[in-house]
Parts: C-alpha cells; structure tokens; sequence
C-alpha cells in the first residue's frame, strides 16, 4: 500500500494537527506570564516556581511515581505469565476463562472496575490506600502487558527456542537466554505502557484510595473542577515533557538494540 | 513443543495471573452483584445484609431471605437512569461513527504513506495517547471556554459576533470523546490497512477497476476486521465515560458512569451504583464479548 496522493497527505497532516493542537497550546499557556488564558503576558517561569512551593501537589506527584512504578513492575511480570501462557500453554483447562479475563479489562468501563475492586476491598476488610491503588492499577495494567507481549511472541520465530531445546536446554534456560532477550523490547514497551496508566489513571484510583493517599490525577481533578489554573498547566508540561521523554529515549534504545543485533548477525555470518 | 517438561512448566505458569485475575478482577463481580440485591443502610459498610459467616448455614439462609431484587426496581422506575442509559449509548453511537470517519482517512494515509515514514507516524500517532487521558481533556477546557482560544479566534476572524458558550454542552463532549479516543481507532485500522497486499490492488488497477471501485470493492471489504476492532475499542469504554462528560459536558442530562459516580461518591448510595454497574455490564455484554472474540482471533491465531 503505497501511493501517496494529495488526499492522503492532507488527512495525515490535519488528523496529527488535531491530535498535536490542544496539547501545544496547554503548553505554551503554561509559560504565560498572565492569569488569564486568551490574555498574552509575555513568557514567564512564574507558574512553575509557584509549583515548586505546592507542597499538596508535590506529594501527589510522589504518591503517583511510586504506585506506577510498583504497579508497573508487578504488572510487567504478571502479564508477561499471562502472555507466554496463552502463546506456549496450549490448551489447558479454563483457557477461555483466561484469554477472557486478561482482554475484558482493556475495554472494561473504569467506573465499573473501580466499584468492583472497591467494594471486595470492604468485604475483605482491607484499609483502603496506597497499597490498594497498587493492586488495583497492576490488576488493569498487566492485561495491557499481556497484549503487547503476546503479539511479538505471536511474531518470533519459535525454532530458535525448539533448537536450544533439542541440544538438551533445559526449559527455563532456554527462557531466560533465548525467549526473554527476544521479547524484551516487548516487554520494556509493556512497562513504560503500564507506568503512564497507572501514572494517569483517574477514576479507579478514586475508588481504590483511602485517607493520605492522594494520587496527582486526583489532585489534578480536583482543582481542575474549579476552573483552569496556569499552574495545573504547568504541571500537566512537566507530565508531558516527561512521557515524551522516556518514549522518545526508549525508541533510540530499541533502535541501537536492532542494529547491533545485526551487526552482530552479520559478525556470526563471517 | 507442548509436550513433557515445557508443557507443565508452562501450565505452573499460567496460575499465578490466573489467581491474579480471578480474585482482583473476576470474584469482584460477584460482590457488586450481591450488594445491588441489598438495601442502603446507615451504616459503614453501608449496606445491609451483611455477609456473616460466623452465624453459619443458618446465617447463609437468613442472608440469602433478606436479599431482593428492590434496586432493580428503583433504578427501572426512576427515568433518571433510564435517560442517562440511553444518552450514553447515543453518544457512544454517534461518536463512534464520527471516529471512524475521522480515522480512516487518516490510518488510510498513513498505511499509503512512503515505508520509512510509518513507523514515525505511527510513534506520532501513539504519544498522545502516552501523555495522561486527564491533562488532554483539561486542554480543551483552555481551548472551549468562554473566554478561550476558539473563541477568540473565531471571534477575530469574524465568524462570531458574541463569544459562544462551547463548554457544557454535548459538542464539547462529542470533541472530547474523539480527541481522546482517536489512536484507539486508528491504531486497529492501520494495522489491518498496512496489511493489504499491494499486488491486490495492482491487479485491480490492471483489470481496469477505477481507483475509488477498487477502494469500495477491494480495501474496505479487507479492512472490516479493523473497523470492528476500533469500533468496539471505542465504543464499550465511552458507554461508561466518566471524566469527559463531568468536565466537558453540560448538567441537564448526565452520562451512566457520571450517574454512577454520584449515587457513590455524593449520595453513598452503594446498592444503587452497584445495580448501575451490573446492568450497565449487562448492556455491554454483548460488545465485549465480540471484542474479546476479535482479540483471541487475532493474537493467538487459528487455534
């Protein structure tokens, strides 16, 4: 499929313009010197040293970083189980059961998952906080994992895993020096994945939290309701600046990793 | 492959996230069923029955006797739920269709673009999506307001002579629910767009089909399982939206996930927002379950 014509060009540069637009001029107010929005006050840092000295919004932001990256890690591992038991299981019993819990979740309206987890966190008698926004951020972010880890498990070819077994590697060798090296773009793709849901997530840990933890979409909603604040325009740049980032320099590794792959199967031709 | 060491092992792997899944994802069902069978109570939890174990199999009776089907009731008298029911299937509908107009054209360009460029594209089309759901709704809070960016310009360029109010109204959520969800749509469909072969449409061109019959007779036909998949990825999750419409949208009708949250946040009525949920399950049901078929069909092959 390739033949660019004038329609394509134009449909690609306005959808990317429409996507791009909001998320520019969020950034752009944020540097503005004046309280209003449609008012222009020349370019000011004021609204994020006014940041630096809010100490609610500063906590959020902690709480927020700690819950992904835990909830990350664990829902990393999780759903790259998940992803090898429904690509090398083969059948097994209450397989359709599985594969339909670990895709219900990516569609699953947040309102519903979030009354769920919160209400068997009463019935189980469990403090609600921290903790449970941790759980309950790995429960929706390991299906995620799962899916990407799968297709590039679906994709490899499998004969390098069956001729490490057939000269007599054991199975979690064979894991751990030819499948995971294999997979592992895949699966740092999953983490960075789960990290920025979790990080962005609203409306389950809403549900899910309990006194002292306030996560910073929850802060963020909060003052939002009350109107738009250059500062939460600030705050929303850094965000951005950040996942940028981490997106942009995980591409760059996924790409050294790719050529020195081939250099290195060029290496072994030789 | 299947067989001997690899195939145990492989099944002692599946029961950790199977465990995982069921208590965190799957018994909680269960627990939003038996509370919407309940009544409000003042009282923390607030709700009554409570379950009590201690008291046995005749607790278990005397539980099972006090459960009734009375918020089912109340939620099906009362139009106010009904209303936002069909509201938030209307929205859901309509956006959904605006989302595939707006997208395919665009996945169609990116797939049709030069080969080294689609990866780019398609990283362009994704970081938004990386960047938080919450801070791109906020954006067009800036943007929709009354003294906002579109405003001003419109009012600049002379196309209105008094700023219109953009905010609180259902455009501003049909803008909200397409900005948010537009890679959702065009991610499936440039995958199965991309995947078109070339030698197809040549042998279209070849035989003297016109450029626009072969795209009705040839690419869409090849492309439906894309369009199911975006469709379904959007839709079931805008039904039950709550964030959008509580920013964007405007007071007199509520969306179902907006009516949720307020019988449990404002009215800690938990017997209500839990028959909500089900029944709101109930209705989406079907989509998830043709989602999930798409899914299993498409990333674990013929099996």
């Amino acid at each position: 499929m390739q033949r660019t014509s004038l329609f394509n060009i134009v449909s690609v540069t306005i959808g990317l313009a429409f996507l791009y637009l909001p998320i520019a001029t969020l950034v752009i107010y944020s540097f503005n010197a004046s309280r209003l929005v449609t008012l222009w006050g020349g370019w000011s840092l004021m609204w994020y040293q006014e940041l630096l000295h809010d100490d609610a919004v500063l906590q959020a932001a902690w709480v927020s970083v700690r819950v992904a990256v835990l909830s990350a890690t664990a829902a990393t591992a999780l759903g790259t189980l998940a992803a090898i038991a429904l690509t090398r299981a083969g059948r097994f019993h209450g397989r359709l059961l599985f594969s339909g819990m670990v895709y219900a979740p990516l569609v699953m309206p947040e309102v519903i998952t979030g009354l769920s987890l919160l209400l068997l966190f009463v019935a189980l008698n469990v403090d609600r906080g921290f903790w449970t926004i941790v759980i309950a951020h790995t429960t929706l972010t390991m299906c995620f994992v799962t899916v990407i880890v799968q297709s590039r498990l679906v994709s490899f070819d499998r004969s390098l895993e069956e001729a490490a077994m057939d000269l007599g590697c054991p199975p979690l060798r064979t894991f751990l020096i030819v499948t995971l090296p294999l997979i592992a773009p895949a699966v740092a793709a999953g983490w960075m994945l789960a990290f920025s849901l979790s990080l962005d997530d609203l409306v389950i840990a809403s549900f899910t939290t309990g006194p002292g933890a306030t996560t910073l979409p929850i802060r963020i909603y909060s003052e939002v309701r009350l109107g738009v604040k250059p500062e939460i325009n600030a705050v929303c740049t850094l965000m951005i600046a950040i996942v940028a980032a981490a997106t942009i320099f995980s591409s760059l590794m996924a790409k050294r990793g790719a050529v020195r792959r081939k250099q290195a199967a060029l290496g072994a031709q030789v | 492959m299947h067989s001997g060491d690899n195939g145990r092992s492989s099944r002692g792997i599946v029961l950790v996230p199977y465990l995982w899944l069921a208590l965190f994802f799957l018994a909680p069902f269960a627990i939003v069923l038996k509370i919407s069978l309940s009544q409000t109570a003042l009282a923390q939890p607030p709700y009554l029955p409570v379950f009590d174990l201690s008291a046995g199999w005749a607790g278990v009776k005397d539980f099972a006797g006090q459960l009734s089907l009375d918020t089912y009731k109340l939620v099906g008298a009362d139009t106010l739920y009904l209303l936002a029911y069909l509201k938030s299937l209307e929205i859901a509908a309509i956006s959904t269709a605006l989302l595939l107009i707006i997208g395919y054209p665009i996945a169609f360009g990116m797939a049709r673009a030069p080969r080294a460029w689609q990866p780019l594209l398609v990283m362009a089309v994704v970081l938004p999506f990386w960047t938080s759901f919450l801070i791109r709704v906020y954006a067009w809070i800036n943007i929709l307001q009354r003294d906002g960016l579109l405003n001003e310009v419109l009012l600049k360029l002379h196309v209105i002579n008094t700023p219109a109010a953009w905010l609180s109204s259902d455009t501003a959520i049909y803008i909200g629910v397409v900005y948010s969800y537009l890679p959702f749509m065009v991610l499936p469909l440039y995958a199965t767009l991309e995947k078109i072969d070339e030698s197809l449409l040549e042998a279209a061109a070849d035989l003297g089909c016109p450029r626009r019959k072969t795209f009705w007779l040839v690419v869409l036909p090849l492309s439906l399982p894309g369009v199911a998949a975006g469709a379904m990825l959007c839709f079931i999750p805008i039904v039950g939206e709550f964030v959008i419409p509580d920013l964007l949208g405007g007071s007199e009708t509520l969306m179902i996930g907006q009516t949720l949250w307020t019988e449990f946040f404002s009215n800690r009525d938990w017997p209500v927002a839990s028959a909500i949920a089900v029944t709101l399950l109930g209705l989406l049901l079907v989509p998830i379950l043709l989602y999930e078929r798409l899914q299993q069909r498409s990333l674990e092959g013929g099996r």
